[in-house]
């Protein structure tokens, strides 16, 4: 099964040339043509709709009877990624290579670059430096395809039902596949160029799909932001890699992660500049302070994209890529500890942002932030295991709320505002049940999935060590903490909002909620499902409990020159631990409850009056956004903008005309030269040719009687002298 | 009086002569071929002369040679004025003056 990995990918790259064939040939220009209003679009953009009525203004549209067809393709090819990929894991897990091993398939030769002509860095290896497309099955990739595909799966399931409506059908799956063919060439690269090409891959669907509804202003624009936000990172990341080729002269994991780890002392002083360039690009992709502001602008894509992209998979390539390089931020103290202080920092930030949000999208948006925060916090404290068993499990519970979310919506018809909702718990029941289990999950309430991966990120916080700064461990474990029991908070504002209490919006607006169909439930069901028992993978305190702590050991290799073994906590210990987290998430839990449900916000409300300042700061996302476009859209934009035009034209024109006064005037004394001196000589040549030549051609008079003459005095000379002078 | 060889020198000197400036002076084609083949004339007479006074009938063969010669050049001297009167409607040799330069 191993051997047929690379089928993994192919499968979606099929269906997304597929789709996009059928889409290219089988679309036709819509009926009725968009009408540009300006006005329109605005009052849409502020209202923050992205779903109004997506049908109504397409430019293009799929070929109904095509749609089953685009359906089939999409959903069929990402159904047959989940069974090769089940059949991989199956290979890492029980069969041939549980042992711990990894698998490479070369695919082919990609770039060759010859032999390496210095072996400076790595001595006695004369490598030849060359990339080859290959994939690597290990622990880490196998348990990335399993959840990306799987969970690929069910929100492509969902999408035939949340996207039936939509003109662009056949585009979107398209899209869809080929996101889900860039992220797994992404998980499964077995270099960090590979990595890389899936790494862009991925940032191009994000654009794409953020700006599904290109038509509208907000949406073109938000996918906009992504990608230069991305492109940032991605600057900082593509650095790593020069860093790293420079350093090894491959890019190859194993040989790189070998080579490290065998002689750590040779990179060590070099691997703290090189890990800190591969963070910029996760920061970017994986949206941490300070480039995060694109994730919450991304939820202008259709939801099940939000779910997809911008929670479940790709924005956690970032702690993979981190959780790939262990090695190297383990022998770079430095900048694990820049990772744990921008994780848990942005963990924090984020989420006193969604306390004050009121679209039920943008809450989740910043809840996300806040999670992938977590894991960073993780990665940088050392835990690479508990931040990928939080990938996983946030990918199910975070992906069933995003659904569910993408369902309320549904049912309103579009309606985002949590303020326009309430009581919907009992009018779309199946959404309403899954999305508290996922909200339970996330707010870590015990036995639940996202109990035990909190749980094992703020047990290893807590455990952590930084010999630069001791005390900053606990600050960060206090953070961590006071983040998740912010999170129940929000998590429990918004389910109150959106399903408790009563109705806000109008009689008739309220006949129409209807449950979702069949095709969107039964994805939830799935990940409610998922959000229950996914944890239980990673069972802390029980013996043998710890399952994915032994999967995913093969990639901790062990460092030469031994770092000390984290020792285990204490039973009695992380017992505490846990209570103090769970009764961290009750409390926000019940402050939720009281508040929202019981109180009717009026809690909240005369503290936002105490405070307005504070309120508004957060409300208004601290005015980030503001700052970024102030300082670099206005500021070094358009102001580095003026100022280059303004040495443009005093240096760059000046340079320019005066090599141009100088050219002509050297061209006025070439064309001098040449009219004089080098004109002259031809001239002068040819006019004496023509004064001699003036002489010479009296003597050919033409005629024969003359010629005849000379001829015969000639004659008459040479015999006289002959005669003469014999 | 007896003829001797210098006598026959001077005949075919006179007559060489006069062919030679015709050559040179008359302006008619057709008299100019006269004047070439009377210079040829003149080389046979003294051909003849020398051979008779040396005993050697090489110069009698050379002449015979000549005379064959002499009849080439004359016909090809009158197609010449045939082509040449077609062309310039004149047998004017100053005519003939293309060649000048």
């Amino acid at each position: 099964m191993k051997n047929a990995l690379f089928l993994v990918p192919l499968f979606p790259l099929v269906g997304f040339l597929a789709n996009g064939l059928l889409y290219a040939l089988g679309a036709r220009p819509a009926r009725r043509d968009f009408k540009h209003d300006p006005h329109g679009e605005q009052a849409a953009a502020e209202s923050g709709k992205d779903e109004g009525h997506p049908h109504a203004h397409m430019h293009g549209e799929t070929h109904p009877r095509f749609k089953s067809i685009h359906s089939f393709i999409g959903v069929g090819s990402v159904a047959l990624s989940v069974l090769f990929a089940f059949g991989a894991i199956f290979d890492v897990g029980v069969g041939t290579l549980a042992s711990g091993g990894s698998h490479v398939i070369t695919l082919y030769r990609w770039i060759a670059l010859g032999v390496n002509q210095s072996t400076s860095q790595v001595p006695g290896k004369a490598a030849e430096w060359f990339v080859d497309v290959a994939l690597r099955l290990d622990s880490l990739s196998a348990l990335m395809i399993a959840f990306v595909t799987f969970v690929g799966f069910l929100i492509h399931v969902y999408s035939i039902g949340y996207m039936g409506h939509d003109r662009g059908y056949g585009r979107y799956f398209a899209y869809l596949n080929l996101f889900m063919f860039s992220m797994l060439v992404l998980v499964l690269a077995s270099n960090f160029l590979l990595l890389f090409v899936g790494w862009e891959g991925v940032g191009l669907c994000s654009y794409l799909l953020i700006g599904y509804d290109y038509h509208k202003k907000f949406a073109a624009d938000a996918g906009k932001k992504a990608f230069v936000v991305n492109r940032i990172g991605d600057f900082g990341f593509i650095l790593g890699i020069f860093g790293i080729f420079a350093l090894f002269g491959t890019l190859d994991f194993g040989q790189v992660f070998a080579t490290a780890a065998a002689t750590p002392e040779r990179f060590a002083p070099y691997l703290t500049l090189v890990c800190l360039c591969l963070f910029v690009g996760a920061c970017g992709k994986s949206a941490q302070v300070p480039l995060y502001v694109w994730l919450p602008d991304a939820m202008a894509g259709p939801t099940p994209v939000s779910a997809l992209i911008h929670a479940a998979t790709m924005v956690t390539a970032g702690v993979y890529m981190v959780a790939r390089c262990n090695v190297l931020f383990r022998l770079a103290p430095d900048a694990m500890l820049v990772v744990a202080v921008i994780g848990g920092f942005t963990a924090l930030f984020a989420a006193t942002i969604g306390l004050a949000q009121n679209d039920i999208k943008k809450v989740l948006a910043y809840s996300t932030v806040s999670q992938l925060g977590y894991m960073f916090l993780a990665c940088g404290v050392g835990a690479f295991v508990a931040g990928m068993f939080h990938v996983m499990t946030h990918a199910f519970f975070k992906a069933c709320l995003f659904l569910g979310s993408g369902s309320v919506i549904h049912a309103l018809s579009g309606e985002q505002d949590i303020r326009k909702m309430g009581g919907l718990g009992l009018k779309i029941r199946t959404t309403y049940i899954t999305f508290l289990i996922a909200t339970l999950a996330i707010a870590g309430v015990p036995f639940l999935a996202g109990f035990f991966s909190k749980d094992a990120i703020l047990a290893a916080v807590f455990e952590a060590h930084f010999s630069q700064a001791p005390w900053l461990g606990k600050t960060l474990w206090a953070a961590a903490l006071f983040t998740a029991g912010l999170t129940a908070f929000y998590m429990f504002r918004l389910v109150s909002l959106t399903f408790w209490g009563t109705y806000r919006g109008s009689r008739e607006e309220e006949a129409h909620i209807h449950e979702s169909p069949r095709s969107m439930t039964v994805p939830l069901v799935i990940l409610a499902f998922l959000s229950i028992v996914g944890g239980y993978v990673g069972v802390p305190i029980v013996k043998g409990g710890d399952q994915i702590g032994k999967f995913l050991s093969p990639i901790l290799l062990p460092l030469a020159g031994g770092e000390a073994h984290a020792h285990e906590a204490a039973v009695s210990a992380e017992l505490l631990l846990m209570a103090a987290s769970v009764a961290v998430a009750t409390v926000g839990i019940l402050l939720a409850f009281f508040w929202y449900a019981k109180g009717n916000g009026e809690v909240p409300r005369r503290i936002a009056a105490a405070w307005p300042g504070v309120y508004q700061a957060v409300y208004n996302k601290y005015y980030v956004d503001e700052f970024y476009d102030a300082v670099f859209v206005e500021g070094l934009g358009k102001g580095g903008g003026r100022l280059l035009w303004d040495f443009d034209r005093s240096v760059v024109d000046g340079a320019v005309n005066s090599v141009a006064l100088l050219t002509r005037a050297f061209s006025w004394v070439a064309s001098a030269f040449d009219q004089y001196v080098v004109d002259g000589a031809v001239n002068g040549v040819a006019d004496t040719i023509q004064a001699g030549y003036q002489v010479f051609r009296k003597a050919q008079t033409g005629r024969v009687q003359n010629y005849a003459l000379v001829m015969g005095a000639g004659l008459f000379c040479v015999v006289m002298a002959y005669l003469l002078f014999r | 009086m007896t003829i001797t060889i210098n006598h026959y020198l001077i005949v075919s000197f006179l007559l060489f002569s006069i062919g030679f400036l015709g050559v040179l002076v008359r302006r008619n084609f057709l008299t100019v071929l006269m004047s070439i083949e009377l210079m040829l004339n003149a080389v046979n007479l003294n051909l003849i002369a020398f051979s008779r006074r040396l005993s050697d009938l090489t110069g009698q063969v050379f002449a015979v040679f000549v005379i064959t010669i002499a009849a080439g050049e004359a016909a090809i001297g009158l197609a010449l004025t045939i082509s040449l009167f077609r062309q310039r409607k004149t047998l004017n040799v100053e005519e003939a003056d293309t060649m000048k330069g």
